[in-house]
């Protein structure tokens, strides 16, 4: 029998006023594994995010996250997940080393000066651990904000547009960094608006269309072609 | 609260601007009262808290800014763990940011209108921590209600003046008969009130913080 899944979304709605984001979306993850949920704007995928990592409350339906449930027992999500949104979550005119210091102090992590250091190495910002982030670039500050993983380990990485602004050696990096998130048995849930090799990382594509999953399909060996083919197909979003 | 220091130590955006009305509203106090000695000291314990309120509304209002930059208040929000600790955190830096700006006001006052305020120090020291403690409790936690509010610049004061009121009746009470070189023996139920509230007002603060982050 197959391992519980990680995030398991069932019949979540979501309305903002009388907009109905979320119209009965179903959908799990297991560890693992990464889903790729592409849309239109507005379709509702950052919404989904937002509501697996405890932001935003559903109008109706469960999901859950290592076996919690998102807006009964935020508390316990937020210990498994790790949410990488728009905002890179660091504040300008502290260092780097001392934004991470802040958040690993408030998560209570009590992680080590070499621990600490051992992070901003492995997002390749040894070099720029005392340097102020308002100099940083926004490759550089979704690296930074990536570090914070590096010492909660959280189970679930929420990532919305990961890509977005990155150069091509940031891209392979994240790549990387995904891939052996992946193989530690952690899920991914990545919201994104890109057919190229930035989805692959994914092993399923989920579109996302009329606030529900218009398809899931495993990526195997489609090409972006096919993958655009397919969003068309599902979506008015004309390409 | 080492955060916060340290990021207007950096940055010294809000105490600049402070600094720079506080010195505004000492010119504008000095043309509407002139050279009349007598009016003034009649007036002095309420422009002095109207100032430090003024320059606390400002400073106040500034508390959270920092945590929309980059989204950063998503993230408090996310960080699993007590949320109070944030608001304890916040409260200390807050503190700390209005007693410089009033101690810095209060020796402008001394200078601008010609006072000796040196005798009366020590016991106007403990009237405005006590006062500033209340103002800076319910402050932060009313900056924190309506950070993510469109209106907020104008909905900040508006919630947070009317509470202020006990406290702003004490503390100018006990700071005129402090002035006037009474004992703190002589204004101790004042001071009990402000203690009160205080406590009171860092209590709720506390207890109500994790809801008001959650929003």
């Amino acid at each position: 029998m197959a391992a519980d899944p990680l995030i398991r979304v069932t019949g979540l709605r979501k309305t903002f006023g009388k907009h109905r984001v979320l119209d009965g979306l179903d959908v799990d993850v297991h560890g693992g594994e990464a889903l790729a949920v592409l849309g239109a704007n507005g379709a509702g995928k950052t919404t989904l995010l937002k509501i697996l990592a405890t932001l935003v409350r559903p109008t109706h339906g469960t999901a859950t996250v290592a076996g919690y449930d998102c807006a009964k027992d935020a508390e316990s999500v937020r210990r498994h997940v790790g949410l990488v949104a728009h905002g890179a979550y660091v504040y300008e005119d502290l260092t780097a080393l001392e934004n991470l210091t802040f958040w690993t102090t408030l998560a209570g992590l009590h992680a080590s000066a070499a621990a600490r250091a051992g992070a901003l190495a492995s997002v390749e910002l040894e070099r720029f651990a005392g340097e102020r982030v308002r100099t940083f670039s926004a490759g550089m500050k979704r690296r930074l904000s990536l570090a914070r993983f590096v010492l909660a380990r959280p189970r679930v990485l929420l990532l919305d547009e990961p890509f977005a602004g990155l150069d091509q050696r940031a891209k392979k990096w994240l790549e990387e960094h995904l891939a052996s998130f992946k193989s530690r048995g952690g899920a991914i849930v990545m919201a994104t608006h890109s057919f190229g090799r930035e989805l692959g990382v994914a092993d399923r594509i989920a579109i996302l269309a009329g606030g529900v999953i218009a398809l899931d399909t495993p990526r195997g060996a489609l090409s972006a072609e096919d993958i655009q083919r397919l969003y068309a197909l599902h979506t008015e979003d004309a390409l | 609260m080492w955060k916060d220091l340290l990021v207007e130590r950096r940055s010294k955006e809000t105490l600049n601007a402070l600094f720079f009305f506080a010195l505004l509203l000492l010119f504008v106090f000095e043309f509407a009262l002139g050279p009349d000695r007598e009016r003034l000291a009649g007036a002095l314990p309420g422009l002095l808290w109207l100032g430090f309120i003024l320059s606390g509304l400002l400073g106040l209002g500034r508390a959270f800014v920092v945590e929309r930059e980059n989204d950063c208040w998503e993230a408090l929000l996310l960080a699993p763990g007590d949320k109070s600790a944030i608001y304890v955190g916040k409260l200390a830096g807050n503190l700390l940011l209005m007693l410089v700006v009033e101690a810095m006001l209060l020796a402008l006052f001394g200078v601008f209108f010609n006072l000796d305020i040196v005798p009366a120090l020590p016991a106007l020291g403990v009237v405005i921590l006590l006062g500033t403690i209340g103002f800076a409790a319910i402050g932060t936690l009313f900056a924190a209600m309506t950070t993510q509010v469109r209106a907020r610049e104008l909905l900040f004061p508006v919630l947070l003046l009317p509470v202020q009121v006990p406290l702003l009746l004490a503390t100018v009470k006990a700071t005129e008969a402090v002035l006037l070189g009474e004992p703190l023996g002589a204004v101790a139920h004042w001071l009990k009130l402000l203690a009160a509230a205080d406590v009171l007002y860092v209590a709720v603060g506390v207890l109500t913080f994790d809801f008001v982050l959650e929003g």
